[in-house]
């Protein structure tokens, strides 16, 4: 049996932003000034608007200010906007991918998306809602893979099937965004006591 | 009744074959990898889907790094290349639809990016970024100028060997990759700390776009070929009952 071997993965390094986002690199007018991922939401979506914000911070403590985040989600009735979602619909003014930065200068990053709904764990079982993130920076040799979930879901986030399989209980808090007002706020941290868990997907 | 076979979850992603976190030759690794094991789990619908992107959002001169910020009748400076191949899945499958795009410096090693110094000019008429989708044979094509090799600064004498970044969407989110492509030849390869954070000789070539000499455009541009490989996709059995039935 011969199969291919994936292509090894290299750091995105400091410079990201030329090829995934040009305009905030100052590229301005590069294909159209629109940056892919900028806009999760295109119209009059369904649910909840919410923003999530954070930093991506690494093991002495600092932001980081050259990192780039990507999500990927369901929309507000857990369906996903890709042609493999069989079970209905997904909201036509509702992306479910959105693509940021972190802030030159504060190091900061932010989103502007719905809440989303349910989506199933392979046996059936509903999952807690959650968002599948991807941060890339210079100094991250393969992008790392994690999980937001959501501080006003304690019933369904203690019924989660993933959560729930965590050896390390105390690392579960690591995931969960912690929400006021309409806001989320979402701490990355790479290393130390609070290292966020990162997810082999 | 109807049966047949749907797209499954990926297969398992070979840690010894990607670079590990924590590589010290390369400094900035050291205070941002992760020191816990990553908990692993069969893909959900939300690793297994992803965004797809459509080929009428791109514009004529996206994949075209020669022109697409130069000034009217002008073009960028330096050895005009055509980088081409496929973008496969581990079972030597196309994937048709991948989203790439890639950046890289200038033909002097210099970045159109707030935070390069390096004392190599800008070229006005490079931007340095470009985009492309693979056709229904996973075919892409991108046509560019040969990047410079460029220091940085880690060690006190480290140079990047000529390369291109690229980053790409297959058909899933536990697909995502990016990734750098150097150029056959180059001694810098062997040198780089950023190319050696990967363990294996072998992947490091993978990585190496070849001269091809039968894709280049006579009196305009050389070719080299340079295949990507993204994580293969288990197929899973299903039952459609008809109605009625
Ligand atoms: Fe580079």
């Amino acid at each position: 049996m011969r199969y291919l071997k994936e292509s090894p993965s290299q750091t995105a390094g400091p410079y990201v932003h030329i090829g995934c986002v040009p305009s905030f690199a100052g590229l301005e007018g590069m294909y159209g000034g629109n940056d892919l991922g900028k806009s999760m939401i295109t119209g009059d979506a369904r649910g909840e608007r919410i923003t999530i914000e954070g930093h991506v911070i690494d093991g002495t403590g600092t932001p980081l200010k050259d990192a780039m985040l990507e999500i990927w989600q369901a929309d507000a009735a857990g369906l996903f906007h890709s042609p493999e979602e069989t079970r209905g619909d997904a909201d036509p003014a509702f992306t479910g991918w959105g693509r940021q930065p972190t802030d030159a200068v504060t190091g900061r990053y932010r989103f502007e998306t719905v809440k989303p709904g349910a989506v199933p764990w392979p046996d059936g079982r509903m999952q807690a809602p959650h968002i599948l993130v991807w941060i890339v920076a210079r100094g991250i040799n393969l992008g790392l893979s994690t999980r937001i979930y959501f501080s006003d879901e304690e019933s369904a986030n203690s019924a989660d099937p993933l959560l729930s399989r965590i050896e390390h209980q105390n690392r579960v808090p690591t995931l969960i965004a912690r929400r006021d007002g309409a806001t989320y706020h979402f701490d990355i941290h790479l290393q130390g006591p609070d290292e966020t868990i990162f997810f082999d997907i | 009744m109807t049966k047949g076979f749907k797209p499954g979850t990926f297969f398992q992603r070979d840690f010894d074959w990607h670079p590990p976190p924590l590589t010290p030759g390369y400094k900035t690794s050291i205070a941002r990898s992760p020191q816990r094991a990553r908990i692993a789990f069969d893909n959900t619908m939300t690793e297994a889907t992803g965004p797809v992107f459509g080929h009428g959002m791109l514009g004529d001169l996206d994949n075209d790094l020669t022109l697409n910020y130069a000034r009217p009748g002008q073009s960028a400076q330096g050895p005009r290349i055509i980088l081409h191949g496929h973008v496969l899945d581990q079972e030597a499958r196309p994937v048709p639809n991948a989203l790439l795009e890639c950046w890289q410096a200038n033909a002097g090693g210099r970045y159109r990016h707030k935070k390069d110094g390096y004392l190599a000019p800008l070229d006005p008429d490079f931007g340095g970024c470009g985009r492309t989708i693979t056709d229904e044979r996973g075919y892409y094509a991108i046509r560019t100028i040969q990047p410079g090799p460029y220091p940085w600064p880690n060690a006190v004498n480290d140079w990047r060997p000529a390369h291109i970044h690229f980053s790409l969407f297959g058909q899933g989110f536990a697909q995502r990759l990016i990734t750098q492509v150097y150029f056959e030849g180059d001694p810098h390869i062997a040198l780089c700390p950023i190319v050696n954070t990967i363990p294996d000789k072998a992947a490091i070539d993978t990585l190496v776009a070849k001269l091809d000499m039968n894709h280049t455009a006579p009196m305009d541009a050389r070719a080299y070929r340079m295949d990507f490989v993204l994580r293969g996709r288990r197929q899973t059995m299903f039952e459609n009952k008809m109605e009625g039935m």
